[in-house]
């Protein structure tokens, strides 16, 4: 088992009279694919927002490489190496493909952006992405395909060199070949020494992909498993009832709202 | 579409582009046509409804009056519609966030108030003011500072701190330092605005609304019930908009522009084919360039005709002085947007403030942001219309200045839903405005007429954006 590389320790979220995550203790380890999994509406998202510094935390630490750190903004999750690529995608419609990958992190000098390196490496890396029904990358976002913007999204994450890459449901609108790009890319990254977290409702994806699964249930984290341990029926009750033989909530009575 | 690639690059990285599908980097020009229709017909239609629009006009007025489509005219209808064309000008950057300013006509009222106060009392704005007034009015160019400093707009914070030294100073009449106060105090302004909607988060729509009424009430504070600045004596201040390049300079204008636009446009097209980008097809862009310069060339000749009404008394000719002033805001503007990464930012917000904001934009700093362009574009404005006029009244800036400022980008094509626009939309739609306005006038129409048809037209375009928009909607994904 490899170093952690991020650790969060009973992190809190709460919107409003709404206590959206108890006490989750998550930890990312480089090299690894650690598969986020839990019913909709468990608070998968939320937890990887609170990581990208969208949602302040009320509770609970974040350590990256054992050093505890703040993370107030989504611009200290990506100087830490933290990319995520979100459910709601954001991207802006009215921009094109290069524009939005590069949305923020322009390369060039700020009177003057770089437009000829920045289109190089955007299509270099869809291309490894293998995106072959985009007509230009300078198409804007609004005109392409719900495949093809989440295909833009990921492409987005993975074109900096980062040490974290969070994929909330990276797979949701994909084709099968652009699946199967994806998944591949996931084993690749971790391969590559980073930590990946996967978020996704397809079994088969996670037990292809995942070394660890961790299992939010009403935002609980009921259990951390390694993949090659665990059963397709044991991760699926965890999800539903928080519980599996002795793993998960040990009383189904501690589960309160 | 087709699975092979009919043109891709084949030179530089041939390994990774040609994996990448049906990605093509040129198109042949009919291809490139054939996609602009495509979109038009999407509902992008950005200028194309205001230049059709102003074929029309032109058409119309020519045909209803002998003196619409002569050159001391059409002179004429450019310098009467610059000032108010320049304040469009800032406002495309509000409009860009989706945002609105309904107080940068009143707002540059003020602008050309505090220059014209300071012509006339010889640079003694303390004594113009009145010395109560005049702390306040230092206290809240000090208070505009501050605000900069905190949401770290630092531009706006010198300009808001050189508006103070100048009028705590006291610095002589000049007419070009006049002008300068003009911009810092429309700076100043801006960042008080801007702190309002982005910082403290009142909607931009209520923020300038008030402020809108505000700043008439200063502007009458200023000027007194019935007063007026005349600054037809400064001979700088008169000629903004009334002066005229000579012969020589015309040309060289013509020259510089044509020629400039000509090397920025060959120049990245024939890089970018170099490297393998994204081009638009070279005929299109000869093309461009070549339209250009024939419409420079044709309206510098025909502007330097002797457009005299009495050719042999006095003689008036030469590009007027206002022409270059908006091209260059025109040049000014479009690189912002295309090319830094203000710009960029300044797209994201309006395109998708929260993906901004998770791409690690500073979008509060942004939405400030906009209304210290805006702002300063007034001042501009303001200066180019007072000079027009010869003097600054009450009324500078109000009547239907912000119509016709708000129409003008909103004609020419900018959204104001926010992420689409450019400078040069208000360029097209103030001539637009002006065509109206100035045809309407040589047909003695009385204000009432002007008012209605330009209300209607703003109406009219403003239904444009909302229908585009949603057929972009439908047709999209
Ligand atoms: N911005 C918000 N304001 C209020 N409540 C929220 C907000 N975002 C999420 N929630 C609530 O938090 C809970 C967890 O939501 P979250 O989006 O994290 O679920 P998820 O596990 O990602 O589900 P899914 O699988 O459907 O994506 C839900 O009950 C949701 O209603
Ligand atoms: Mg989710």
């Amino acid at each position: 088992m490899t170093e952690p590389l991020l650790e969060l320790v009973g992190i809190n979220k709460s919107f409003g009279p709404v206590h959206v995550l108890h006490d989750v203790d998550f930890t990312v380890r480089a090299g690894e694919v650690t598969a986020l999994v839990g019913d909709n509406g468990a608070g998968k998202s939320t937890l990887v927002k609170c990581v990208a510094g969208i949602y302040p935390t009320e509770s609970g630490e974040i350590r990256f490489r054992g050093e505890p750190v703040t993370i107030h903004s989504p611009k200290d999750a990506a100087d830490l190496g933290i990319e995520v690529v979100y459910q709601d995608l954001a991207l802006a419609d009215n921009l094109d493909v290069v524009q939005n990958m590069f949305l923020g992190r322009e390369r060039g000098s700020r009177w003057l952006m770089d437009e000829s390196s920045m289109e190089r490496a955007a299509r270099e890396t869809l291309a490894s992405l293998a995106v072959r029904t985009v007509k230009s990358v300078r198409t804007p976002v609004a005109a392409l395909s719900g495949g093809q913007r989440q295909t833009v999204a990921i492409a987005k994450a993975v074109l900096w060199e980062s040490k974290v890459v969070l994929l909330d449901e990276p797979t949701a609108a994909l084709g099968v070949a652009q699946t199967r790009q994806v998944l591949d890319l996931v084993r690749r990254l971790a391969e590559n020494g980073l930590g990946v977290v996967l978020i996704s409702h397809n079994m088969a994806d996670v037990f292809e992909v995942a070394d660890r699964i961790s299992t939010l249930y009403l935002g609980r984290l009921v259990a951390d498993l390694p993949a090659k341990e665990t059963t397709h029926s044991q991760v699926v009750e965890l999800i539903t009832a928080g519980r599996s033989g002795d793993l998960g909530l040990a009383r189904p009575e501690q589960v309160t709202l | 579409m087709t699975d092979s690639p009919a043109r891709t690059d084949t030179g530089a990285n041939s390994g990774a582009i040609s994996d990448f599908g049906i990605d093509t980097t040129s198109q042949s020009a009919g291809e490139a046509i054939r996609d602009y229709v495509a979109r038009v017909r999407g509902g992008e239609l950005g200028s194309l409804p205001a230049l059709l629009g102003l074929g029309v006009l032109v058409l119309v007025f020519t045909m209803l009056s002998d003196n619409f489509l002569t050159l001391n005219n059409t002179a004429n209808l450019i310098a009467q519609g610059a000032g108010k064309m320049i304040i469009a000008m800032g406002l495309v950057f509000v409009l860009l966030l989706g945002e609105i300013d309904l107080s940068a006509g009143t707002l540059s009222g003020v602008c050309a108030s505090v220059m014209a106060m300071h012509y006339v009392r010889g640079g003694n704005l303390l004594g113009g003011m009145g010395s109560t007034v005049f702390y306040v009015f230092i206290i809240g160019m000090v208070l505009a500072a501050a605000l900069a400093l905190v949401m770290r707009i630092w531009a706006g914070a010198v300009l808001s701190l050189v508006a103070v030294l100048m009028a705590a100073l006291g610095v002589p009449a000049n007419a070009w330092l006049e002008m300068v106060l003009a911009v810092c105090v429309g700076a100043a302004i801006g960042c008080i605005t801007g702190f309002m909607v982005a910082k403290v988060g009142v909607p931009s729509f209520v923020v300038t609304l008030a402020l809108f009424i505000t700043w008439q009430g200063v502007i009458l504070q200023f000027i007194g019930e019935g007063g007026v600045f005349g600054i037809r004596n400064s001979q700088v201040l008169f000629n903004v908009a009334n002066g005229n390049l000579s012969v020589l300079g015309s040309w060289i204008l013509c020259v510089v522009a044509a020629g400039g636009y000509a090397a920025v446009v060959l120049g990245e097209h024939f890089t970018r084919l170099r490297k393998g980008l994204v081009t638009q097809p070279t005929l299109i862009a000869l093309f461009k360039v070549l339209a250009v310069a024939a419409i420079a060339g044709l309206s510098t000749w025909a502007l330097t005709v002797n457009r005299s009404p009495n050719p042999d008394l006095v003689t008036i000719q030469g590009v007027p002085y206002v022409v270059p002033i908006i091209l260059g805001l025109l040049v000014i503007g479009t690189y912002v947007l295309n090319r830094t990464r203000y710009g960029r930012h300044i797209y994201a917000v309006g395109g998708n403030a929260e993906a901004a904001r998770r791409a690690g934009i500073d979008v509060s700093k942004i939405r400030a942001s906009v209304f210290v362009v805006s702002a300063c574009a007034a001042a501009i404005g303001a200066i180019v219309y007072s000079s027009k006029a010869g003097s600054v009244d009450p009324q500078a800036g109000g009547l239907n200045t912000l119509l016709f400022a708000v129409g003008a980008a909103v004609i020419g094509g900018t959204s104001l839903f926010g992420g689409r626009g450019k400078v040069a939309h208000a360029v097209i739609g103030g001539l637009v405005l002006a065509a109206v306005e100035n045809g309407l006038g040589l047909l003695r129409q009385p204000a009432a007429v002007v008012n209605i048809v330009t209300g209607l037209v703003l109406l009219l375009a403003a239904t444009v954006d909302a229908l585009s928009r949603r057929r972009a909607a439908v047709t999209t994904r």
